[in-house]
Parts: structure tokens; sequence; C-alpha cells
């Protein structure tokens, strides 16, 4: 859009008679560089802000507890842990391989931690500003609303992004530290060697990053209704929490392939040998749908509300 | 509201002489090719029928017909309520209208946003800024947002502007710890980053006290001087007075009058106060020489003077046997002009 929006000036032909001198000082720059401009702000904005740094901190911790944990907990020579699903069987290959600790600190993480992660950043991104006052003063500037709007939601998912791999490189130095480490071996019974596992490993994040860009895409939109960020922010959680639910409910199944939260988990797939790629295209063509259906809907609220905060 | 009360038209420097039929004609004729055409600037603020009713159907803003010429300093006058805030919420494409246009420095809003109001600057309704950043990190912030901004000169502009509000001393503390004149300040230094045309401030003064507000006062006439179009919005008659050369005055959502301060000014008509022991019989005398508007009251009467001669209407006052103690002819004050516009205090209407 903000090559639409760039284009602009030159359509306006009553107005600029007055001012031959104006022209020259809103002529707009580089497109692309100037939108990298605002995301950098924005990022900046957000690393620095002690609450997102407070988040990321909760994400440091966990998986250093988590890999305490089962590391005291663990009996000599062999796995533990009951019940099913993906958890345990990372469950039983940790005593083998210290690179499935970030596996099943990643599972752990995405029930709860991480959407909570998401839906703060999420909630928060039109909401908060609304919330300040400073959304007025940055569409005056102007920052152009579809401008902002998708500066908003790519710092958003960097955010994401930066999440996930901070639970997958400190859970992986944790296990590093507290369990054997080599050759991994896989659910399917496979061995594959060490660099073949942290590449899976990073498959794996980023995996589990365009399930949380999903969500945040949804937190974009509801942030668009609202100039109050808690609301937003608990509005988000409550839908990811709800989702998770509906999904373990059986006579829900009808509709648990549309649930966002339902393909989450099956980057497992990812741990087998032959990679069962349907899952993980039907999980990535599911996210796709959720980013495209719900940023358009914050487009287009965005794009016409009043701002009245 | 009649659109007789409305004198958009003799305010008009910018359209064409032929183009100024009346009122309406005038607004009209100011957006157009051939106004602009012409050697002198298109006004700065040209809205017609410009109407906003709120989801919830309140009528914020009906049918405003605004014009500021270029150069002027514009007070934007109206009881608290008025609808002057929504009116440059809809100015600067924050709010949308449901009715009528409106054209900023010759370009008609709200298509024309991204083009226009890199040239305006603006504060609206207070400043906002994020409280954990410092001044300078705000500004930063602010001018990263504007695509029309050269980051190489970022921070020569940053500190100019802040040079220019006095606050290049505080430019590292945190907003948060900012008193409320600094805020202010600093929302004005943001609306400076880059040169402007126009600039837009919303109740600059609000919450301050008589030095901040006199600083402010201080900022506005400078800007001024350099030749950019200001609009002041205030609900304080007082402190648009002393800097404005146009008055818009707003109630209700509509502009009860528009004009040179001076012909807000020349509205008041004269009256004449005679103060006697008799004022019954001071009265009747003043009923009798044809003047209109005769009260009475304990210790005076009084009526209004129209084009008579005060010395004349005295002599009548003694041949009539009344005895004048003393005799004035005072003109309403702009206050007194105002409150009769916009209404009294309590009486919020809408």
């Amino acid at each position: 859009m903000s090559t639409a929006e760039l284009s602009a000036p030159r359509d306006g032909a009553p107005a600029s008679a007055g001012g031959v001198a104006l022209a020259r000082q809103a002529r707009p720059r580089n497109g692309v560089l100037t939108w990298l401009r605002l995301l950098g702000s924005e990022l900046r904005l957000m690393f620095r802000r002690w609450r997102n740094l407070a988040l990321l901190g909760v994400l440091v911790v966990l998986p250093v507890i988590l890999g305490i944990g089962l590391r005291i907990s663990m009996p000599h020579g062999g796995g533990g842990g009951g019940g099913d699903g993906p958890g345990a069987s990372f469950f039983a290959q940790l005593a083998g391989n210290g690179v499935f600790l970030s596996f099943l600190a990643l599972t752990i993480l995405l029930t709860l931690v991480l959407p909570l992660v998401m839906a703060v950043v999420s909630g928060d991104s039109i909401a908060g500003e609304a919330g300040l006052g400073t959304l007025r003063y940055l569409l005056t500037v102007p920052a152009g609303r579809t401008r902002l709007l998708s500066v908003k939601y790519v710092a958003v998912v960097i955010f994401g992004l930066a999440a996930c791999l901070l639970v997958s490189a400190v859970s992986l130095i944790m296990g590093a530290i507290l369990f054997p480490i080599g050759p991994v071996t896989l659910l399917s019974g496979t061995t594959v060697s060490l660099a073949d596992g942290l590449l899976r490993l990073l498959f794996v994040t980023l995996y589990v990053a365009a399930g949380m860009a999903a969500l945040a895409a949804i937190g974009l939109a509801i942030s668009t209704l609202t100039e109050h960020p808690i609301g937003a922010i608990a509005a988000v959680l409550v839908l990811a929490v709800a989702s998770e639910v509906a999904d373990n409910v059986a006579q829900f199944a009808v509709i648990h392939p549309y649930l966002p939260t339902h393909f989450w988990l099956s980057f497992d797939s990812l741990l087998r040998v032959p990679v069962d790629t349907t899952s993980l295209l039907h999980g990535l063509l599911s996210f796709g749908a959720y980013i495209v259906i719900f940023g358009s809907l914050a487009w287009a609220r965005f794009t016409s509300a009043d701002v009245t905060s | 509201m009649g659109t007789g009360q409305v004198s958009t038209a003799q305010v008009s420097p910018g359209p064409a002489p032929a183009a100024r039929p009346g009122a309406d004609g005038g607004v009209e004729a100011a957006a157009s090719p051939e106004a602009a055409a012409a050697a002198e600037p298109t006004p700065a603020i040209v809205t017609a029928g410009l109407t906003k009713r709120f989801r919830s159907g309140q009528l914020a803003v009906d049918g405003l017909d605004m014009l500021v010429p270029r150069g002027s300093v514009y007070g934007f006058l109206g009881p608290n309520g008025s609808g002057k805030t929504t009116t440059i919420r809809m100015l600067l494409g924050l709010v949308y209208p449901t009715q009528g246009s409106h054209a900023l420095l010759g370009v008609p809003m709200p298509a024309g946003t991204v083009q226009v109001l890199p040239r305006v600057g603006s504060l609206v309704e207070g400043p906002a800024f994020y409280p954990q950043l410092s001044g300078w990190d705000n500004l930063a912030r602010v001018d990263a947002a504007d695509r029309t901004a050269d980051p190489g000169t970022a921070k020569a502009r940053i500190s100019e502007a802040l040079e220019r509000v006095g606050l290049l001393a505080a430019k590292k503390k945190h907003y948060r710890a900012y008193s409320l004149g600094m805020k202010q300040r600093l929302a004005i230094a943001a609306s400076l980053l880059q040169p402007r045309e126009l600039i837009i401030l919303d109740e600059p003064t609000n919450g301050l006290d008589p030095q901040g507000t006199r600083e402010v006062r201080g900022l506005i006439r400078e800007i001024a001087t350099d030749g950019i179009t200001v609009l002041v919005s205030s609900h304080l008659l007082a402190e648009v007075e002393q800097i404005c050369t146009q008055v818009g005055v707003m109630r209700t959502g509509r502009l009860v009058f528009q004009g040179p301060l001076e012909e807000l000014r020349a509205r008041g008509a004269a009256r004449i106060r005679v103060t006697t022991t008799d004022p019954t019989r001071a009265a009747e005398v003043l009923g009798k020489l044809g003047l209109a508007d005769v009260a009475a009251a304990d210790g005076d009467a009084s009526a209004t003077l129209g084009d008579q001669a005060p010395e004349q209407i005295c002599r009548e006052l003694v041949y009539a046997g009344v005895p004048v103690a003393g005799l004035d002819t005072p003109r309403p004050s702009l206050e007194e002009l105002f409150v009769g516009l916009t209404g009294e205090g309590f009486d919020v209407d809408g």
C-alpha cells in the first residue's frame, strides 16, 4: 500500500497552487527506507519497554527451571513421564539427548506463556497508542494508517519470532549443560546427526513463530477495536485459551481444523523420518488464512475508524 | 443560524473578487482551480458544510463554513463541548466528516492527507507522548514516522525544535517527569520539527499557570511572525484576544461569528448610562428621545446610544430636571460579546 499512498501527491491537481516552494518540502522520500525507519523506531520502542523485557525474561527463566527440575527428578538410566501427546514422547527422549529440552520447552510454553506474550504485544499494538493518545500524533505526522498498521504487525511478528528463538536457544543451552548431547534419535526411531537435529530445531522454532504470527493477526484486529490495551490483551488471551480448550473436546471434532491453535503442535512431524509434510502444510495454510482474514479485518477497521482518543 | 451572520466573504483574501457572491459562494470558489490559478495564495483552511454526526446520533459539528486566510492567526473560540476539537480532528483527517468537505492549504482532505499534513503542524487535545522515553527520544519517534523527514538532519532538527521551546536542557529527562507546561511545549516542539505553513493548536494553554500561558502565547506570536498561519482554539477569550487577527466563534456545532477581531468588537453597540437619583425620570426622557432598550435600575438609567450625540442627550436630561450625577457611554467588552454569542456558562446545549 505504501506505494499507493506515495503516489498520491501527483493527483492533487487543484491543490498546490499557493505553494510552489511547498512541494519541495513535502516530497516523499524512498518508501521502503522510510518504512524501515519507522519499523526501527517501533522495534526500539518495543524492545526497550520494561514490560516486554520482563516477558522475555520469563521466557528465559522458565526453560532454565524446567531443565533443572527434570534433571533432578530424572531417575538414572531412563526417561519417565506418563500421558500421551508430543510432550510425553519428547520427555522420553530427553534422557538420551539434551536437544529435546528445546522441543519440550516450546511445547509446554505454547499452551499458555507464548500466547500470553503474543497477546500482550499484539493487543497493545494499536490500542496502546490509542490509550496513550500518541496514535493521533502519529496519524497527523502523518504516518499513514495502512503504513502504521503494517509496521505494527511486522514488529509484533518479529517480537514473536524473537520470543520463540529465545526459548529454543536458552533451553538448548540448558539441555547441553544438564543432559548428554550428540546424534539425535528422532521420534520415529531414526538417528540423525547433531547438525541435522539442530536444523530441525530451527525449523520447529520458525513453525511455532508462524503460529504466533497468526495469533498476532487476531490480536492486531482486536487491538484496532478499542483504546483500552488491557481489554484487547485479555480478549486475545481468552480467545487463544478457548480455542485450545475447544481443541481438546472430542465432541467439537468437526471444528477442530478451523481453530487457530489446532496446528500449533503439528511441528512434531518435523521430528520424524520421513517428515510428514501434509500436516505441516495444513498448519501453515491455517496460519496464512488467519493472517489474511484478520489482517484484512484490522486494515478495514483501522483505515475507516474515527480516531477520537 | 442565518448565513448572514458568518462573514466569510469579507475575510477571504484568497478567491478572486468575482467568485464572492456571498458567504457560501466564496467557500466553493476558494477550492476551485480558477482561484488557485490566481496570484493570491489559497486560504490555509476552507471548509464547506462540514458536518459530523457521531454514531451515537450526536451532532457534534453542523454545516461548518470556515475560512482561515493565509498568514492569519485565527482564534477558534467556543465553550467546551461546542465542537471545536471535533472540527480540528476532522481538519486533520483523524475523524471523517459525515457531510461536507474541506481543504488544507488548497489540498482536499482527507484524500490529500499524505500530501498536505507534512506541511501542517498540530497539537490536538493536549500533549501525548511515551512516558518512558525522554523528550528527545519522543521527538525522534515522531520524526521517524514522517516519511518526508530526512534522517540525516533529524538530530539538528530535533535540537532546533527543543531549543525553540526552551526544552533543550531537559532533553534527556523522561517525559513522565515533565511538568504540564513542559509537556505542552514538547508537543509544540513536535509540530516545529519540519518547516510548516500551517500550525493548528487545540487549547495549547489548557492547564498552564500564568507563566506557562505567557510562554505559549509568546511562542505563537513568534511562529506567526515567520508568516506561518496559526489556528489556535480556546475556550478562553482573553487568550485569543491578545494574539489573534481573525476569530471564529462556535456554539453547539455551528459557527456563530467569523471575521476579523475588530469586526467582532465593532458589533458591540454603545450604550448611554446616566447616573442619577431619579432613574425613572431619566428613563422617561431617554424614551422620549427615541432611544431603544431603555432600562431603569437602582441609581442609573441606560439605553442604546444609536447615532445620537451624548452631549445632546445630557442637555435634554438637564432641561427635563433630571439630576445628572454622571454620564458615560460604555461599549460591551469582547467578553460580553463572546458570552452573548455562545450563551452563559451553564447553558450546555447538546
